[in-house]
């Protein structure tokens, strides 16, 4: 387990295992919030793609942070489909890689990894911040947690405070116009609803708080 | 929700069994999934790839065969196939010419076909890819995701198809698909909507009197929604902003597809494809060829799409070439 300051692969692999139990609980939810500016298949997909990266996780057996993120990103990718899949695919992947052949990381290399996953997001999906996306809910994560660290802050502060600026930023969705994926295809229809990518990026982070510095 | 299903979890498996059984052509690969001729790789010869969600049938599955895809990759309903499925169909299809990726604009199947396209490069497959965007309901710019991919993508893949068979090289067939596209434009309209499966519930509301215009094929809200009107009225709503983003000179040649949504009947579509016709003869254009029927659609929505493609000699030619697949056959 963790201690508070190190993350370790089954801290990595609890965390997963959480997000998949916090997307199921909410997969209703998000496959109506999907209804309201999108196809309406959100909470089914991830559901979907995180109960095989459970699956995954436990037949890899990972012994690394690279391992973790390479097992789980292909089992995202070749099982949420839609932009979802290859965007959180590309997240782990990218988390794993600067993570590297370590076990674990320290509370900087771990907010540095999760800041790598959130990048690669913004580079495969070529959105920016107020286009109404994950990212809406991600990047004032990642802000806020190096913010905190920044003030002397813990582990277990910072993805706190990640915690609460994710949650911000998907209620921030609401009043946006989107310009990225089919919610943009509403044009001015799409202001009022809530982004159900960032709604599902804030318990991606919301897991992490819960399972990485507990 | 009333479907006749097992399960909803099956619906897509339990419905390639049932094409695998009813078209011993075809080849039906389950882990990952794709449908695939069953006499490729074809030597030689450009391969064809398509894919999408689910719930567009006969598309893409049903366009799998002699003068059209080589194989189709089909996702969920509604949701994009995935890189592994696609990269396993490009292998499979290739057969040293390289492989043409035709894909329809949106996100998440840009995101997965961009995907697949680099994991093939790095098996030294050569991959080109051609993003059909006809959907003259969207506005196009930078603020959004761009023009669907819709009508023009049946008329893609048979066209391209033909040609790939005729042997013309990868880049010869990338042009054509290009310039189908470039010279296609569709529209649609919803008069009720549809009920995706795993949701159960109708993916959006429309009163008993109303109906959406410029609907996209998974219910993606259109450009309004008006009080139902009569076939005419519909057909010059559908028509005239088509003929406004790719205006056609006196004497040009059209090629006609009257496309049903899944739950609008073939008599409709006669009296659409009728109205349509008296609006292109007013504006003096040759209606060339025509194709009337449920080729892309979103599961048992009521309602219509028109797609113009502007036809060239070789296009007609191309077009009248022979095919053999489940959806689409003649000549052959």
């Amino acid at each position: 387990m963790a201690n508070g300051t190190t993350v370790t692969v089954d801290d990595l692999v609890a965390w997963v295992h959480r997000f998949s139990e916090v997307i199921t609980e909410h997969a209703d939810e998000l496959t109506q919030l999907d209804s309201a500016i999108g196809d309406a298949d959100h909470g089914t997909n991830m559901r979907r793609g995180c109960r095989a990266a459970v699956d995954a996780l436990a037949a890899a057996e990972p012994g690394d942070i690279t391992g973790f993120g390479r097992a789980i990103a292909m089992k995202v990718i070749s099982t949420v489909g839609g932009a979802s899949g290859p965007l959180y695919g590309s997240f782990f992947l990218a988390l794993g890689t600067t993570g590297g052949s370590a076990s674990e990381m320290d509370a900087a290399g771990t907010v540095a990894a999760l800041k790598a996953g959130v990048e690669a997001i913004r580079t495969r999906g070529k959105a920016e911040p107020g286009d109404k996306t994950m990212l809406d809910a991600l990047l004032p994560a990642i802000a806020a947690m190096e913010g905190s660290l920044d003030n002397g802050g813990s582990l277990a502060d910072a993805l706190q405070a990640g915690t609460t600026a994710a949650e911000e930023g998907m209620r921030a969705t609401i009043p946006m116009l989107a310009r990225k994926g089919r919610a943009s295809y509403l044009g001015e229809r799409s202001i009022g609803h809530q982004d159900p990518g960032a709604t599902s990026s804030w318990l991606l982070v919301r897991s992490a708080a819960e399972t990485l510095a507990a | 929700m009333k479907k006749l299903i097992n399960a909803t979890d099956d619906v897509v498996v339990e419905a390639l069994q049932g094409m695998e059984h009813a078209h011993p052509s075809l080849k039906v690969v389950y882990e990952p999934k794709y449908v695939v001729r069953g006499d490729a790789p074809v030597s030689g010869k450009v391969g064809i790839i398509s894919g999408g969600g689910s719930g567009h049938e006969p598309m893409h599955g049903g366009f799998v065969g002699m003068g059209m895809l080589d194989a189709a990759c089909p996702g969920e309903v509604f949701t994009s196939p995935t890189p592994d499925q696609m990269l396993e169909a490009t292998k499979a299809v290739d057969g040293g010419a390289g492989v043409l990726h035709i894909v329809k604009n949106y996100t998440g199947d840009v995101l997965n076909f961009e995907m697949a396209a680099e994991l093939a490069a790095a098996d030294d497959i050569d991959v080109e890819a051609v993003v059909i965007d006809d959907d003259v309901a969207v506005q196009d710019s930078s603020f959004t995701a761009g023009r669907r991919g819709v009508g023009a993508t049946v008329l893609a893949e048979k066209i391209c198809g033909a040609a790939a068979e005729a042997g013309r090289d990868l880049a010869a067939v990338k042009e054509l698909c290009e310039r189908v596209n470039a010279n296609g434009r569709s529209m649609g309209m919803a008069l009720t909507s549809c009920t995706v499966p795993a949701a159960g519930k109708p993916t959006f509301e429309l009163g008993d009197d109303e109906m959406e215009i410029g609907i996209g094929i998974h219910g993606e809200p259109g450009r309004e929604r008006r009080p139902v009107a009569t076939a005419a009225e519909v057909a010059k709503m559908l028509v005239d902003p088509i003929l406004t983003d790719l205006p056609y000179a006196e004497g040009e040649k059209a090629l006609v597809f009257v496309n049903s949504m899944g739950g609008t009947p073939l008599i409709e579509l006669y009296i659409i494809y009728n109205e349509v016709a008296k609006i292109l003869a007013e504006h003096g254009i040759e209606v060339a060829r025509n194709l009337i029927g449920p080729y892309i659609t979103s599961l048992e929505m009521q309602g219509c799409s028109v797609t113009l493609l502007k036809l060239d000699d070789e296009m007609t030619e191309l077009w009248d070439a022979p095919v053999n697949t489940p959806g689409l056959r003649w000549g052959a």
